[in-house]
């Protein structure tokens, strides 16, 4: 039987600082982030991000760990053995063998978004292919509260997929489709993306065109990620991360129903997990050598 | 840290918030054995501080494990609030 | 007296018309997107099985998700109390009634006049219902027919983590990638939901005769699943199981004639 659904894709890719030389810097940390859907590496020096890749996971997260890691060092002429102190992170995280510590995607979320952000950042929304979460957290990264969502396809990038594959169009038009409409439609009213589903076929049977049932799951769906972060209260300033904040459709629809604007950087917010897994790493690490 | 765990679907929003700040002072962690399936454990979160937490095997299900506890119809108090003399967890639904 | 219940449910269409409390009629349709048409075709059809004008028909009470639309009821009723009413009908004796539909399931206590006393509904996802089978019926590429006996045929208990209709279809395709048994899957699937029904129906306090209706008392796998996670009652199912809920309707708009 053949693999019938891609999951929400990424686009696989490494960079690294060419300014910056590793073997000057005191201390090399990094973080290691297995996702369900795709695994990050970011590596720090001194506490400035100087590489990073991105990689979709493979069936075993022990050898998707290993493959971003190489991918990571590839053409910095570091070694893994260089690496003072490494954080696994993610939903495989405890699969990560060169791992010295795991911590959870939510700690490791908010101090990277705290990173790329600044510290003005309060609430954060992960949006990722198979998961939702919302953090709140404080000046320093830290999390104050948090909640998630991975037991319900709406409200993910899997959501997003399923509408993709109905209306054959791909994942990453879905956005910009959504906008090419005449006017605004009515959300979708199903929650459930199994019901949304059948919604949208009647709704495209009425003589609906594709772009139009696109914008009216794209409302929905931004409709339920701003119930989830209403759970949480959001507090200003407020950041996307993941998989869906390429996804204007929903991120701007989001936006309006909060009347607030996300911030944006310069660093890929996919890499916030990773990013704040080498954080932790790099302060695990000085802890480490002042006990000695 | 106020830690939501559970979960939203299309039927409704099942969440069990513990506010861990709370657990660091607590000297008996009553909601371990006053839950009847065992949904709790006492670990260091992130920050390296004792905490209770929902275990993950728990945390996509938390609406049919606890649905013994909650009868539609004369709900008794939930045996892990009761528990937790600190007042660190309540319950979304 | 000639009463006709309507049910017009998310995926069925069912009719029942009865003589003095015996059913004459009995037809039932797959729903479509002219619920209302549909549902006149069913009537005549049932009015041809059984030999009477519609003038004839006393009275018409609809229930299911439809009912607000349907054609010829003068009154309507929901689900719980149609299948409470229904059920009760078909045995006195009945406490409990398990209503497992497309798209809802719910348990249903009973008193001995088929009044509701307590319920407890899951709804608007997909988990939680018929539409759970279906989605791994596709994912598995069989027949719903063929799912039930195939699940039958496996005494393996292979755990199903996923509780998302979405995220369940995945984790089937990688079972099968897995090559675990189909019917080993078939059988996880119906263990699976049986036990968030068996779950859902706990927070109503299950009073025995216990039975089982709805569209899904047609799956034998299901039904075993039900049987194997609530050990504690003799599960009853039926025949008909899916026309309760209408001749509840069928039986309270007698009830309201003063039958
Ligand atoms: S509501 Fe639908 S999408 Fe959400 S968990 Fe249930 S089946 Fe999955
Ligand atoms: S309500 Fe009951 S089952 Fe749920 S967490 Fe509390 S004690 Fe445990």
């Amino acid at each position: 039987m053949p693999q019938k659904k891609e999951f929400w894709r990424w686009k696989e890719y490494n960079w690294h600082d060419e300014d910056i030389d590793p073997h000057a810097g005191e201390i090399i940390s990094a973080g290691v982030d297995v996702g369900s859907v795709s695994s990050q590496v970011v590596i720090i020096v001194d506490g400035k991000l100087y590489a990073f890749s991105s990689m979709r996971t493979g069936s075993d997260s022990p050898d998707s760990a290993r493959n971003a890691m190489s991918w990571a060092l590839e053409n910095t002429g570091l070694e893994i053995d260089d690496i003072n102190f490494v954080v696994g992170t993610g939903y495989g995280r405890v699969n990560v063998p060169m791992a010295h510590k795991a911590i959870t995607e939510i700690a490791c979320h908010a101090r990277g978004a705290n990173f790329m952000y600044g510290p003005k950042v309060r609430t954060i929304l992960d949006m990722g292919g198979q998961d939702c979460k919302a953090i709140r957290c404080d000046h320093r990264g830290k999390v104050t509260n948090f909640l998630m969502n991975d037991k319900c396809a709406a409200g993910t990038g899997r959501g997003m997929e399923v509408f993709a594959d109905l209306l054959q169009v791909s994942i990453e038009d879905v956005g910009e489709l959504s906008f090419k409409v005449d006017h605004e439609p009515d959300p979708v009213s199903s929650t459930c993306v199994v019901f949304a589903k059948t919604e949208a076929a009647g709704l495209l049977r009425q003589g609906w065109n594709k772009n139009l049932v696109l914008a009216a799951y794209s409302s929905a769906m931004a409709h339920r990620v701003f119930t989830l972060i209403e759970r949480l209260g959001v507090e200003p300033e407020f950041a996307i991360t993941g998989g869906i904040a390429k996804n204007i459709g929903v991120v701007h629809r989001l936006e309006d129903e909060l009347g607030m604007k996300a911030l944006s950087s310069d660093i890929d917010s996919q890499i916030a997990g990773a990013l704040g897994a080498a954080l932790f790493a790099k302060a695990l690490y000085e802890k480490k050598m002042k006990k000695k | 840290m106020i830690a939501n765990y559970g979960y939203m679907d299309g039927s409704g929003e099942y969440y069990i918030s513990i506010d861990t700040d709370k657990c660091i002072d607590c000297s008996h962690h009553g909601c371990v054995d006053a839950c009847p399936v065992g949904m709790f454990i006492i670990e260091p979160d992130d920050y390296d501080d004792d905490v209770a937490l929902i275990k993950q095997e728990f945390r996509k299900k938390v609406k049919y494990e606890c649905a013994p506890c909650k009868p539609v119809s004369n709900r008794p108090p939930l045996p892990c609030i009761k528990a937790c003399t600190p007042g660190a967890i309540g319950h979304s639904w | 007296m000639i009463t006709a219940g309507m049910d017009l449910g998310a995926k069925t269409i069912k009719i029942v018309i009865m003589k003095d409390g015996q059913v004459i009629a009995r037809v039932k349709k797959l729903s479509g997107f002219e619920q209302e048409i549909l549902a006149k075709e069913v009537m005549n059809e049932a009015l041809v099985q059984a030999g009477i004008e519609l003038d004839q028909v006393d009275k018409t009470v609809a229930t299911g998700v439809g009912r607000k639309t349907a054609p010829f009821a003068t009154d309507i009723i929901t689900e719980v109390g149609a299948a409470a009413r229904g059920a009760i009908a078909r045995n006195p004796n009945l406490r409990t009634v398990l209503d497992i539909g497309a798209e809802e399931g719910r348990a249903i206590i009973v008193t001995p006049e088929g009044r509701v006393k307590d319920f407890a509904i899951n709804e608007k996802c997909a988990a939680g219902s018929g539409t759970f089978v279906e989605a791994m019926a596709r994912a598995l590429e069989i027949t719903i027919e063929d799912f039930g006996p195939m699940s039958l045929t496996s005494d393996k208990a292979v755990p199903m983590n996923a509780q998302c209709a979405v995220f369940a279809e995945s984790e089937v395709v990688s079972l099968l990638h897995a090559r675990t048994p189909k019917n080993d899957i078939t059988r996880a699937v119906c263990d699976a939901i049986s036990s968030r029904i068996v779950s859902m129906a706990r927070r109503v306090s299950i009073e025995p005769e216990v039975i089982l209706i709805g569209g899904m008392a047609y799956n034998v796998g299901f039904v075993a699943s039900m049987k194997r996670t609530l050990t504690e009652m003799v599960i009853q199912v039926p025949d008909n199981p899916e026309f309760v809920g209408a001749e509840g309707a069928a039986w309270i708009a007698h009830d309201k004639l003063g039958g």
